[in-house]
């Protein structure tokens, strides 16, 4: 069988696009009917408990609350599209700005994590792989399987007690601000990011050693050793291009988790980023922030996971394209 | 059985995940201290014979407050794992043998929840009932369903296929009779397996809901929740926040090992693809 052709191609392309907006349709109105029902009003809470009815029936008027629950969808998602932003009921800005500046903290956050999940889980799998059965291997495995059962948020605080609390190397907790000091919020993410990053490399070093042992018993591995190629050049060179395509899969699957995972970790270290955001929103009945956040981050995992589809696709010809 | 504890994962997780069972039970017997009994004179108090894993802000035991904790953790891995296997069992043989549409429906409105964030969204149901341990269960649990579903409609579809099914087919059962009889048997040790992962997984979501203060409750004791309170007293009294994370990660470790046992032994297949 040949490489697929440009039309099978282009159909699979449009058949899992149609599905990313049947899906985003499904999420965006999954979400709003979920927020149409969380108790609490959210004209009350603005209010207070003291506030009289008339005042109620008037915000909730100027709020929109008063409409029917498709009227409101459809304004919501029409003024998405035009790009158009509500406004936060608690923050009095629109809630993109918001969201910017709470995804300036929590992406650079994401990435460093990664960064750390990838600079510790590929060498370790590629060792555990060379080394397979070996002391060196159960080692490996027995770290990843403590990493998988460590809490990141117990690890978190573990790091606050080891690197602020006794050796006082790092804040506590909270964020200057990027344009206030921004080596001092590197910094700042560093705890974290170290936390979310260490447990997640211990499922990819799993994953990378796995793949790597697949490869290696590939036939054209079995030739590169055999035209005498040192050790190393086949792994680095010849192997580890190939194994770590599922690698690179489940690293991008995660990014698009870390953006709403984060949550936690965010409440460990105080850090103003989408997480806390979102959370304390709901805490406070901020539907606007609630909404777009949750769209946000449910539209990131849904993307990722197309984007995976299509890069699986294209890489690997034996996935069926209809 | 011995052929399982041949197996290090298993006899690991078996043991790991066997004390915490015990710790559970023991403790709804017998725990050194009443877990909720607070004592003004022995607040913060470090580790030492009387209370060896110290005492809290309100001076209640450490050690029996683990002890207790373990009872929530397993009743919140018991329940979420129930709500899975019962609904995504269910969903998932209509998957595999409802027809096209029935398929169709059912693995989009798996993909649907997989689309959303796990945490987000148990926080979101969590808000909605209210926060409570039943409240955190059920949005544990309902990320489960789609993961079981899953898992059975692929295994049911090829146990479908096996011989012995075009058998008991010629031989004129029932298709709901073949099911129950030859389909649900097979596809028990997948479902065994998956159980005890998710289990684990249970165990560290509820931690971090109860973390969020969107779980169990006060006075109630639970690991999380533990953790939330420690950290107040990080620069004092650092070993509140030591001992129940140990705890957490113990029975999860536990778990894990011993479902990776289950695989292990059970689906020797898988267990080398991993």
């Amino acid at each position: 069988m040949g490489p697929p052709g440009l039309f099978p191609m282009l159909r699979y392309v449009l058949i899992k696009f149609a599905t990313l907006v049947l899906l985003l349709i499904l999420v965006s109105l999954t979400v709003f009917a979920v927020l149409f029902v969380l108790p609490g009003d959210p004209a009350q809470i603005i209010l207070g408990i003291h506030a009289t009815p008339e005042s109620l029936a008037r915000l909730r008027a100027e709020l929109g609350l008063d409409r029917p629950f498709f009227t409101q969808y459809a304004d919501w998602v029409g003024n998405l599209l035009l790009g158009r932003s509500a406004l936060s009921i608690h923050y009095k800005m629109p809630v993109f700005e918001l969201v910017a500046s709470r995804l300036a903290v929590t992406g650079p956050l994401a990435l460093l994590a990664m960064l750390f999940a990838v600079a510790f889980a590929v060498p370790l799998g590629i060792y555990a792989a060379r080394h397979q059965n070996r002391p060196q291997d159960l080692a490996v495995m027995a770290f990843t399987q403590v990493g998988l059962a460590t809490p990141e948020f117990w690890l978190g605080i573990l790091l606050v007690l080891l690197f602020s609390v006794e050796l006082n190397w790092f804040a506590a907790g909270g964020f200057p601000g990027w344009a206030a000091d921004p080596l001092g919020s590197l910094k700042a993410l560093l705890l974290p990011a170290f936390a979310l990053g260490i447990i997640r490399a211990a499922i990819l070093a799993r994953l990378t050693r796995s793949s790597m042992l697949d490869v290696l018993r590939e036939d054209y591995i079995r030739t590169a050793r055999a035209k005498g190629l040192r050790e190393r050049t086949v792994i680095y060179v010849h192997a580890l291009r190939n194994a770590l395509i599922p690698v690179l899969t489940i690293l991008g699957l995660q990014l698009g988790q870390l953006l709403a995972g984060a949550i936690i970790i965010e409440n460990v270290f105080f850090l103003p980023g989408l997480g806390r955001l979102v959370f304390t929103a709901i805490g406070m009945r901020d539907l606007p922030v609630v909404r777009d956040v949750v769209l946000l981050m449910a539209a990131a995992v849904v993307f990722v996971n197309f984007l995976v589809d299509l890069a699986y696709a294209a890489v690997d010809p034996r996935i069926e394209l209809h | 059985m011995r052929r399982f504890f041949q197996n290090k994962n298993f006899t690991a997780g078996f043991v790991l995940s066997a004390v915490v069972v015990l710790a559970a039970a023991a403790s709804l017997l017998w725990t050194p201290y009443d877990p909720n009994r607070m004592s003004a004179l022995e607040r913060l108090e470090g580790p030492s014979l009387r209370h060896p894993l110290g005492t809290d802000q309100y001076g209640r035991d450490t050690l029996s407050r683990i002890l207790a904790g373990a009872v929530n953790s397993i009743l919140v891995g018991l329940v979420t794992v129930a709500i899975g296997l019962l609904l995504g069992v269910a969903l998932g043989l209509l998957a595999a043998y409802g027809g096209k549409a029935a398929d169709e429906a059912i693995m989009r409105l798996a993909d649907l929840l997989f689309g959303f964030p796990a945490v987000l969204t148990a926080i979101l149901i969590t808000s909605i009932l209210g926060p409570s341990m039943v409240n955190a269960m059920l949005a544990i649990g309902i990320f489960y369903i789609p993961v079981f579903a899953r898992l059975t409609r692929a295994v049911a579809r090829v146990v479908w296929e096996k011989e012995f099914i075009a058998a008991a087919r010629a031989s004129g059962i029932g298709e709901l009779a073949i099911v129950r009889r030859h389909v649900l048997p097979n596809i028990l040790s997948p479902l065994l397996i998956q159980g005890t992962i998710q289990f684990a997984v249970a165990i560290l979501a509820e931690a971090g809901l109860s973390y969020l203060g969107l779980g169990t409750q006060p006075p109630h004791a639970s690991w999380g929740r533990m953790l939330n309170e420690a950290q107040t007293f990080l620069d004092t009294s650092p070993w509140m926040a030591v001992f129940p994370g140990l705890a957490i990660a113990w029975a999860v470790l536990g778990f894990n090992l011993l479902g990776d046992g289950l695989r292990d032994v059970l689906d020797p297949k898988m267990a080398r693809i991993r």
